[in-house]
């Protein structure tokens, strides 16, 4: 009995300390070093914060040459899966054109109109054209939805930025490195944006769901949330501008589901926009 | 003697394949997306790193095994030391099983490596939510888990003819 004991703490000493001809680390030490590591980065200690910044500057380049290939053989699968739908597409682009062409004359009314009330409310409706910039890496992580970008600090970026792809809201960046910065999408766990739904005005919480879908939480009007529904930033807690286009509701996926107008998993090249500019 | 050249290079790049393997992976977060299956993932370093631990700790030095780690963290936005930490503890396991097993068997090692995956994992998703309030899915983890230790009798195929004959 006290020799199987005894085998084990010598098998377990062993695992921890022994070191062979090629090692040059023992592993007991290098465990020690990473729980440091981690205590300092939960401390968010500023040298750890340094080191951090040029490691990120280092690896975020080289993970976007290491990608390079698998990224290209998404595009092409994605390419001819394209063009064998073209023939269909076409025909419903066309249905959608002409829908879109009765629609579009409504819609340039409006917004003269609406340009006009602004000024009389005295709301500024100057907007900054934005730094476009492209994604070095898209990595769909096991616990974050994170894209990394070509422009950092010395390009103007900063902390709390808005991320669009074509207008339409994708994530906010929460990370700021010299020449790359990291945006968190809003289809993380942890993005909760504050939107409103429109037609209804209804204030809500759009939160992300891990996959390529939101949810809508803490709604009182959920028989109202139909297929039509759009929903957009409300611009509440400040964090993001009012207006900005996010999805709509897809009942389909799940209940109060909400499809965004981007796919998130297919970004190249998104926009970067100071909220201060827009909510002056 | 051009012939002789091309064996060394060859036998260089063998030895360095997991290596290359491992660093590829973290660099990347190795996984497979087929169709709209996103949930089919798996963790390859596990496997290199168990897998070379046991049956030849020198082809993958701890102190490279610790800077994957840090790179897997940083491409993943992850807090750093946390990956390394992981790995290493998988080493830790593997390390232990080398010094108790005097006749190896795939089987054996094999619950080894799960027991292993699902401390790492277990203790991973601890560390994110309990310290850094990060919220995870344990649907996707348990896949992954599961993925990755039948995945394992494969690439132990495979790496078997990398691997030197002394254990």
């Amino acid at each position: 009995m006290a020799s199987g004991r005894d085998d084990f703490i010598i098998a377990v000493r062993s695992a921890f300390l022994k070191k062979s001809n090629k090692q040059q680390f023992s592993l007991l030490a290098l465990i020690l070093f990473s729980i440091f590591l981690i205590f300092l980065s939960n401390l968010n200690f500023i040298g750890i914060n340094y080191i951090k910044i040029g490691v990120n500057e280092t690896v975020y380049r080289l993970s976007a040459l290491v990608s390079y290939p698998e990224k290209k053989i998404n595009k092409s699968i994605i390419f001819l899966s394209e063009y064998l739908n073209v023939y269909k597409e076409n025909k419903i682009l066309k249905d959608q054109i002409d829908k879109l062409n009765t629609k579009k004359l409504n819609y340039i009314f409006l917004e003269n109109e609406n340009k006009k009330l602004k000024e009389i409310v005295g709301e500024n409706t100057n907007s900054s054209e934005g730094i476009i910039s492209k994604v070095l890496i898209d990595k769909d992580g096991k616990f974050l939805k994170s894209i990394i970008l070509n422009k950092g600090s010395k390009d103007g970026i900063k902390k709390g930025m808005v991320v669009l792809e074509k207008n339409y809201l994708v994530g906010q960046v929460i990370e700021v490195n010299f020449t790359t910065s990291r945006a968190i999408l809003i289809s993380d766990l942890n993005s909760n944006i504050p939107v409103v739904i429109e037609p209804g005005s209804f204030q809500s919480i759009l939160s992300g769901t891990g996959k390529n879908y939101g949810k809508i939480k803490y709604s009182k009007n959920k028989l109202l949330l139909n297929e039509d529904t759009i929903v957009y930033t409300s611009g509440s807690g400040g964090n993001f501008r009012s207006g900005l286009p996010v999805g709509k509701i897809n009942n389909g996926i799940e209940e109060l589901a909400v499809e965004f107008f981007s796919d998130l998993s297919q970004l190249s090249y998104v926009k970067i926009q100071s909220i201060e500019e827009k909510m002056d | 003697m051009a012939v002789e050249k091309k064996i060394n290079l060859k036998s260089k790049f063998l030895r360095y394949l997991p290596l290359i393997l491992l660093y590829f992976s973290v660099l990347n977060e190795f996984d497979i997306d087929v169709a709209n299956l996103n949930f089919l993932s798996f963790n390859l370093p596990f496997i290199i790193i168990f897998y070379w631990s046991l049956k030849d700790p020198d082809h993958i030095g701890t102190g490279l095994i610790f800077i994957s780690g840090i790179c897997n963290d940083v491409t993943l936005g992850y807090p750093i030391g946390l990956s390394s930490f992981i790995y290493l503890s998988i080493v830790v396991f593997a390390r232990y099983l080398r010094n108790i097993t005097l006749r190896p068997n795939i089987y054996k090692d094999s619950i080894v490596f799960l027991i292993a995956i699902l401390f790492a994992n277990s203790v991973n998703a601890s560390i994110l939510s309990f310290i850094f309030s990060i919220e995870i899915i344990f649907f996707e983890i348990l896949v992954n888990i599961t993925i990755t230790f039948f995945l394992y009798f494969l690439f132990a195929r495979m790496f078997k003819y990398l691997t030197p004959v002394s254990y």
